[in-house]
């Protein structure tokens, strides 16, 4: 720390870095500690919110899990194939994360809404997005698909491509390739990026209000409290949701940090 | 050797991003230890993993025992490959590493047990079979990678540099490990290199490479006395190499003595080439003597010493005539004759040392 600051500008950047970082801390921490034990005791015994967290945590669980399915290949193709319009496809991964979540849930509602063809399609088959769950899972999708494919691609390009080559002249098909080399090694990222997705579609608002205002989603919940009750009653749903995401990414930490065995993982070649 | 070619590339041509291999034309025989040998950036790795089956073709055939397997995936050609920097898969031990090809041909457990430790045992890393990659040395890595490639038992086995990430004494270990394991296999092995010394201590026969070519194919002694190319003769550390103009020969009978000028000297060489050539002089060809020059004697020049490069029990002279010449003597030699930088000495040799090429 002495060392630290000795240097004038390590210690005007440390000044400022606090600054920052209590800007973050203090409004979590006073929300948690403005929250009476007993209120939040009770509110975690609220079938209301309990409704509320399980339908949001398996909403989010859903789209990730679909992601998982649908994204992993997308992040394989774009960390080892390059094909022309590539710089488009990147960009369609990375759009949710600017475009306003409002608006995403308007863009949504415009291809799955009660009245467009394929919410007609859907409805046929007996899923409807409008109000209902499936509107939900597709609003954290929409909002959240980022994180995972990202982190999946930064995971395959991490891997020698010359690993996966040599696992082919020693027999494995390009499919086994991928099933006992690339996706063993690109795990991590891939269960980063899923807890990483899963939380952004927790705490997801804009988007499924416009989509599905019910059934409620927590960070909908809490809205809806805030504007009926007022402050008291909002602050316990608000507790949980930063208690759970709290705990997801010391979690996701602890993942980040464990001890690597990858002595053979390089950066790509470029 | 049997005659018999295990390995025939025709007109092997292929076009990447990076690198472009132009009409590669080799014969490889079964059982033949062959070298390519080459600077960085020459193509040699993406010419093995071409031959692997990883790249795709622009032109040419491959054939394998005679069948052609030019289309055929990597995982059907039973070509093994062992990367410089080993390519151990990180998640799985040594055993797994070394499992792997046999577990994908639904090996029984058993069968791979057995052949997993034989292998082990053969390359000496039997006790490192339960290790993880990364607890490795770069030697143990390097021997386990060719474990997992040597117990699929490949038709050819593919080296791409396996010794140059290897400190000295591992990597003249495995050398000799490897000449071993050649005689005792019989696996046609093709193995890169850009260390000449390693190419000529363990291929039969060698191939130069030089920006996506083959320069040269001969055994280590016919690229070693008879380069093809000024690059060539750089490359495998030759040196007196001069470039010059041959002129007619007011003696010759045979028409095949011709004196080269260049500079302000003229060598006399045996050659039947025209024109503009280059000649080298290998430095154990080159008599050094402190005598006085005898006048009209061929290939005799006068020169001082200015620099005297000792490696172990023999020395580099560096004679300025000029031009500079590189001669060769032991340490013994050199201390019985006094020579130090700045003396002058008379440098001779025969025109039959003397390698001319266009």
């Amino acid at each position: 720390m002495r060392s630290l600051f000795a240097n004038k500008t390590l210690g005007v950047f440390t000044l400022l870095s606090i600054l920052l970082i209590l800007f973050i801390a203090c409004p979590l921490a006073g929300t948690i500690i403005s929250t009476s034990p007993a209120l939040f005791l009770q509110t975690l015994q609220d079938p209301e919110v309990r409704e509320a967290i399980n339908l949001t945590f398996s909403a989010s669980l859903m789209a990730t899990g679909l992601t998982l399915i649908l994204g992993v290949p997308l992040a394989y193709l774009l960390a080892r194939v390059s094909f022309p319009g590539k710089w488009l496809v990147e960009g369609i991964v990375d759009v949710p994360v600017v475009v306003p979540h409002s608006a995403a849930g308007i863009a949504l509602l415009m291809v799955f809404g009660r009245q467009t063809l394929l919410g007609k399609a859907f409805g046929l088959l007996g899923i409807q997005f409008v109000s209902a769950r499936p509107g939900i899972i597709a609003a954290m999708l929409f909002v959240s698909l980022s994180f995972l494919v990202n982190a999946a691609r930064e995971g395959f390009e991490a891997i020698d491509p010359r690993l996966e080559r040599v696992a082919r002249t020693l027999g494995a098909s390009p499919w086994q390739v991928f099933w006992h080399i690339s996706l063993p090694l690109a795990w991590r990222n891939i269960l980063s990026g899923m807890i990483l997705m899963w939380a952004r579609g927790l705490s997801e608002f804009g988007a499924v209000v416009i989509l599905a205002y019910h059934p409620m989603v927590a960070p909908v919940l809490l809205y809806e409290r805030f504007q009926a009750f007022g402050l008291r009653y909002a602050l316990p749903v608000a507790t949980l949701m930063i208690l759970i995401c709290l705990l997801a990414f010391i979690t996701l930490r602890v993942i980040a940090n464990r001890p690597n065995r990858k002595d053979n993982v390089h950066d790509p070649i470029p | 050797m049997t005659q018999s070619h295990s390995l025939t590339l025709q007109n092997l041509t292929i076009d990447l991003d990076t690198f472009y291999l132009h009409d590669i034309n080799l014969d490889i025989a079964a059982g033949e230890y062959f070298a390519i040998l080459g600077p960085t950036g020459a193509g040699k790795t993406v010419l093995l993993e071409a031959i692997a089956g990883l790249h795709m073709l622009k032109k040419g055939t491959l054939l394998l025992h005679g069948e052609d397997v030019t289309n055929c995936p990597p995982e059907t050609r039973g070509i093994g490959f062992v990367y410089q920097d080993y390519m151990l898969f990180p998640h799985m031990n040594v055993a797994e590493n070394i499992a792997f090809g046999l577990k994908l041909r639904k090996a029984a457990s058993q069968v791979i047990k057995t052949k997993v430790n034989h292998i082990g045992k053969l390359l000496n890393i039997d006790h490192l079979l339960h290790r993880a990659p990364i607890s490795l040395s770069g030697g143990e890595k390097q021997r386990v990678a060719l474990a997992r490639a040597l117990v699929i038992e490949p038709q050819v086995l593919l080296l791409d540099e396996p010794l140059s990430a290897l400190d000295p004494s591992t990597r003249e270990q495995l050398q000799e490990e490897l000449r071993h394991l050649h005689n005792r296999l019989n696996t046609t092995i093709i193995h890169v290199t850009h260390d000449f010394e390693e190419a000529q201590a363990l291929g039969d026969r060698i191939a130069i490479m030089n920006q996506g070519t083959i320069a040269q194919v001969g055994t280590p002694e016919e690229i070693f006395r008879t380069p093809a190319s000024e690059f060539i003769a750089n490359f495998v550390g030759m040196r007196n190499i001069f470039k010059g103009t041959t002129r007619p020969n007011k003696d010759n009978q045979e028409n095949t003595k011709a004196t080269i000028a260049f500079q302000d000297i003229e060598i006399t060489a045996l050659t039947t080439l025209k024109g503009q050539v280059h000649c080298t002089i290998r430095p154990e060809d080159i008599t050094l003597s402190t005598d006085i020059l005898s006048p009209g004697q061929i290939n005799c020049f006068e020169g001082k010493i200015t620099k005297i490069t000792p490696r172990g029990a023999i020395a580099y002279l560096t004679v300025a005539v000029p031009p500079t010449f590189t001669g060769l003597l032991t340490m013994q030699t050199l201390k019985a004759m006094a020579l130090q930088e700045g003396t002058r000495v008379t440098l001779s040799f025969k025109p039959a040392a003397v390698h001319v090429f266009k």
